[in-house]
């Protein structure tokens, strides 16, 4: 087979190449500087690749050289931590080798060649051992046990395993057929990694955000999308829930977003705190970044190598989540490069293979049994940048058509400092019915109860906003009146939340459910009272209801919680006596 | 004697050999045979036959035919023009002497003065930042324009552009802002790069004025690439004005604001340009790369760990028609850290500078403001003003419907703090300097005119601290 050649043409990152036999998706080196390239196209006796490095300068009849290998990325201990760019080369090497300043024609291995790694075998001389089934443990870091694996594809009797400090090159297994495995297995990004078979999600996703625990709660293994115009409040969503969800890894993409936004990622994650261990959240976290202005072939791969590291951990039996932001830049990536190869476009010039490319991005992710029986689960939430904040364009279109929980950003909400800018009637979940079982047994049996109704009333009250904006609200009878008010508790404190502020920005499942409790309260005995004749104003009056608001922000939750719960009491019993007493009085006259 | 662009001076001198194959022109572009291997975006001379010469980069390359988009149009192109191949990309030479002058559109200098002896050339197109060498951007910038500093606070290193229309006073403000921008308690090094695309003669006159007069010039470099200077040579006009702000901020630490202007021209050139390659054009008929293309300018803002210096972008972008989901102030706000928006309806009213601060963010914001930064109580402050002025506007539809007399007190309180908010927060002088301390007064003093049940998004122990009514 041969396996070197020479460039044809150079179109921007798309470059053909001839004199050389290829499969699709091999890796070839192009040019006198090796630029990394991959095959994404065979015409008769020409290949055409896209180059994930700048291609300016390149001459025709420079030399190419196949590696014939597909794009893979290294798995193995030193994931965990580390600062990738869209294949898998670390950022800070990237800056050791050649400045503040992404040039070109650099490689970089994906793990540390030369670390050792303490290895700690659970299997014994003599023991089977097939795909999946985990051979020994490295302590990757203080809250990530690192699981190596035999490699999908291995199985065999283990002959010797060893223990102590190893690089991850070293041979720490070998099998009575000889076979030797190393704590680094190289796996191709574009091909699922095997399991046994999906399972069904049935535990949501805590991620302490109000809105979306509370309305419209994700399933471990589940999908979410959230599309919003720019503004709108997607990256922070987004950086929320990589900071607060309850997986125990997090892979985070920044697809073609703004350098100082990961940067901002880059310096707040190693800082903050993963409420359950204590531990720094960097220590949990991968983290892709390939900005705007970074190669568009490499964006278009950081997808891919994302969900593959994600699968190796799943398959060690860890919840993951993975974060992509933006999906739309991946899409556009893959427009760029199609029509560089003057493909025939389907709508507003995507590729007719959007669809595709997107539902199999989605379907990697899933609760599973991996091939050692061991359960893991990735959940896939990506956002969407539709242009113009237009919902009906081909990429949130062809999104909605995959995921199942749907976060609909708005912008109406976020220039009125609504944070998170959520729409909550636009925006769904279908994993409520299915977790039911989950709340009642893990927060309450009403919660779900109170969540229904708490949907409800919102949208009586936007049924009633229209009339409101017609007539004005004093022209309501004082039962809408009161639902109104209701609903703007439910709208101020459960559903705002302040990212920012150190308390809030993290509630757990017991503290939404008081907070709704509450205002649950509230509406009972605000109606209880209006039925026993007291006035719609002298109720919007009591100032308990809007201390509330406070208690969100105190560190002393309960305490607090029961001031006002207190607080709240003594209001209504004084209502009760002075709608009492004012009857006595006009019964005397 | 040709005048050989200094420029593309060194190429020239490096390669010699003439290429007289020219078998198609079109629109901007020149099809080319038979040439020895040339490489991808390389520049281009094509020598005419009275002798003139033009400038073009190579598009698209093969063993069979070479593309080459020619900067000054085709204009007198024919197929016996002789093209030479310099054997590089383009490259700006670049100096410190560079401020205080102005140049081309394409770098040559426009001002009658000496040409740049060059301490460096350095190719136009920059390098990606490494995200891990970023230092996210915390550093407050007071531009002294209440509705920027006060609510969509723009910090060191912020690419932050202006939505703008037709006919509004959107220059105005960015020459007020290049003016008055300073960081409140610091002598550091400072300079602006001004980058014309496809403005008219007339606005860059009444740009140079403003600059001489104030004597900014000499803290200034200006590119200008006017209205009836080639659309081509705008493409790479914003690059060679970021490859001087990137070495002025990287080489000689100085802080430097770069006002690109008008964008929407830039884009327009980008179209052109698409379609005389005969691309499949995406929304609106513009490239479908132009997200990338419009984030390989703004990316290139910042501020690098452990190198004094920073880039912040200012830029001027005029929406087609005032629709904000027009491809360019759409892929944009998607690129940039939020936008300056300019309302035609406040400056309807007469108020300068007419911000309409509710589709107007920042979003690096919350990083350069608070304590040790401007003051503790600064996003309360910003936040409540949000919400209050958002609420009152929108009582002003429910007042044309129902008159005011049907309106709550609550209510009534909300539709004149939005009145108050635009004429006493909003307006200001065109050199009226705000500091810091003076924007936050005004706005506690709008606030205090609400009752003090209304201000949940303000802590009570800034009321207590900040406002007029408890303030001892």
């Amino acid at each position: 087979m041969v396996t070197k050649g020479e460039i044809y043409r150079i179109s921007g990152p798309v470059v053909t190449v001839q004199g050389i036999n290829t499969s699709m998706y091999d890796v070839v080196k192009v040019g006198n500087e090796g630029l990394m390239g991959e095959v994404i196209g065979i015409e008769k006796d020409k290949s055409i690749v896209q180059v994930y490095e700048e291609t300016a300068g390149i001459k025709p009849g420079e030399p190419v050289e196949n590696t014939g290998l597909p794009l893979s990325v290294e798995l193995g201990p030193g994931l965990i931590e580390s600062i990738y760019d869209g294949i898998q080369r670390p950022l800070p090497i990237l800056k050791d080798k050649m400045g503040d300043f992404i040039e070109r024609g650099v490689t970089a291995d994906g793990l540390d060649h030369e670390k050792l790694w303490e290895f700690k075998p659970v299997v014994k001389a003599g023991d089977k051992v097939s795909g999946g089934v985990v051979i020994g443990t490295v302590q990757e870091t203080p809250n990530v046990e690192h699981r190596v694996m035999v490699p999908p594809n291995v199985s065999g009797t283990v002959d010797e395993i060893k223990s102590g400090e190893f690089t991850v090159l070293d041979t720490v297994c070998t099998l009575t057929d000889g076979k030797e495995i190393q704590m680094m297995q190289k796996w191709p990004v574009r091909m699922p990694r095997p399991v046994n078979k999906k399972l069904t999600p049935n535990v949501p996703l805590i991620t302490g955000q109000r809105i979306l625990d509370g309305l419209f709660p994700v399933a471990k293994g589940g999908t979410a999308a959230i599309p919003g115009p720019f503004g709108s409040g997607k990256t922070v969503t987004q950086q929320q829930l990589a900071k607060w969800s309850d997986t125990e890894i997090v892979v985070y993409i920044g697809c073609g977003e703004r350098g100082n936004e990961m940067a901002d990622v880059l310096t707040e994650f190693p800082e903050l705190e993963d409420p359950k261990t204590g531990r720094p959240l960097m220590e949990r976290t991968v983290l892709i970044a390939n900005t705007s202005n970074m190669p568009v072939a490499a964006r278009e791969a950081s997808v891919y190598t994302g969900i593959t590291i994600a699968e190796y951990y799943r398959d060690m039996g860890y919840d993951v989540s993975l974060m992509a932001d933006s999906t739309s830049r991946w899409a556009e990536a893959m427009r760029e490069i199609s029509s560089r190869l003057e493909e025939m476009p389907g709508e507003e010039g995507y590729p007719a293979y959007l669809s595709a490319r997107l539902s199999e991005f989605y379907e990697r992710a899933g609760r599973v049994e991996s091939l050692a029986g061991l359960g893991g689960s990735i959940t896939i939430i990506g956002a969407v940048s539709p242009p113009g904040g237009d919902f009906s364009e081909p990429v949130t279109q062809n999104t909605l058509r995959i995921v199942k929980v749907f976060w609909a950003l708005d912008a109406k909400l976020a220039q009125r400092r609504h944070f998170p800018s959520i729409n909550w009637l636009n925006s769904y979940s279908l994993y409520t019915k299915g977790l039911t079982d989950w709340y009642n047994e893990n927060v309450s049996p009403d919660w779900v109860k109170l969540r229904d109704n708490a949907m409800d009333l919102l949208q009586q009250e936007s049924e009633l906003q229209d009339i409101v904006q017609l007539v004005g609200s004093d022209a309501l009878p004082p039962d809408q009146q009161l639902t109104l008010e209701i609903t703007r508790l439910i709208r101020e404190i459960f559903l705002q939340q302040n990212a920012f502020h150190p308390v809030d920005t993290f509630c757990p499942m017991d503290r939404q459910f008081k907070l709704m409790d509450t205002i649950q309260k509230f509406g009972d005995k605000a109606h209880a009272a209006l039925d026993s004749g007291v006035m719609i104003n002298d109720i919007i009056k009591l100032e308990s209801k809007d201390e509330l608001s406070k208690v969100r922000f105190d560190d002393d939750f309960d305490g607090a919680l029961k001031v006002v719960l207190d607080k709240m009491d003594k209001e209504f019993d004084s209502l009760k006596s002075d709608t009492y007493s004012s009857g006595v009085s006009e019964g005397a006259e | 004697m040709i005048l050989i662009p200094q420029v593309f001076q060194r190429g020239l001198n490096e390669v010699t050999k003439e290429y007289k194959t020219i078998t198609e022109i079109a629109g901007p572009l020149i099809f080319l045979e038979k040439t020895e291997p040339v490489s991808y975006n390389e520049l281009v001379n094509i020598t005419l036959p009275d002798g003139t010469t033009k400038r073009g980069q190579v598009l698209d390359t093969s063993h069979d035919k070479v593309v080459v988009q020619v900067f000054e149009g085709t204009g007198g192109l024919n197929r016996q023009c002789g093209v030479r191949f310099t054997g590089e990309t383009i490259k700006l030479p670049v100096s410190k002497d560079m401020l205080g002058r102005i140049l081309s559109g394409s770098g040559e200098p426009l001002d009658g003065g000496p040409r740049i002896i060059p301490e460096d050339r350095l190719d136009i197109n920059g390098a990606a930042i490494n995200p891990f060498s970023r230092m996210p951007p915390k550093d407050f910038i007071q531009t002294g324009i209440s509705t920027i500093d006060g609510t969509n606070t723009l910090v060191r290193g912020q690419k932050l552009p202006i939505f703008s229309g037709s006919g509004l006073p959107h220059n105005e403000i960015a020459l007020q802002i290049a003016r008055q921008a300073k960081v409140p308690g610091s002598e550091e090094d400072f300079a602006v790069v001004f980058a014309a695309m496809g403005i008219t003669n007339e606005e860059a006159q009444y740009f140079m004025q403003d600059f001489e007069r104030t004597g900014a010039l000499e803290r200034a470099v200006v590119f200008l690439n006017l209205a009836n200077d080639p659309a081509v040579e705008r493409l790479i006009t914003p690059r060679m004005a970021l490859t001087a702000a990137e070495y002025l901020a990287y080489e000689h630490d100085m802080h430097v604001l770069v006002i690109l202007t008008d964008i929407t021209n830039y884009c327009e050139a980008l179209r052109q340009m698409g379609a005389a390659r005969e691309e499949v054009p995406g929304r609106r008929g513009y490239p479908g790369y132009m997200y990338t293309d419009l984030a390989s300018l703004y990316e290139r803002a910042g501020v690098i760990k452990g190198r004094k210096g920073s880039v912040t972008q200012f830029s001027i972008l005029s929406m087609p028609g005032d629709d904000i989901t027009h491809p360019i102030p759409d892929l944009s706000g998607y690129i940039t850290e939020g936008q300056i928006v300019i309302s035609r309806e406040l400056h309807r009213k007469g108020i300068y500078p007419p911000i309409n601060v509710l589709p107007s963010l920042s979003r690096l914001m919350n990083s350069g403001i608070g304590e040790g930064r401007t003051r503790e109580d600064h996003k309360a402050v910003s936040d409540q003003m949000y919400a209050a002025y958002a609420e009152g506007k929108d009582l002003r539809g429910l007042v044309a419907i129902v008159g005011k007399d049907a309106l709550s007190d609550r209510d009534k309180k909300l539709l004149e703090f939005a009145d108050m908010f635009e004429d006493r927060f909003v307006r200001q002088g065109v050199d009226e300097d705000r500091d810091i301390e003076t924007t936050l007064a005004i706005a506690w003093d709008l606030l205090a005119e609400l009752p003090e049940s209304l201000l949940v998004r303000v802590d009570n122990k800034f009321i207590e601290k900040y406002h007029p009514a408890h303030k001892k």
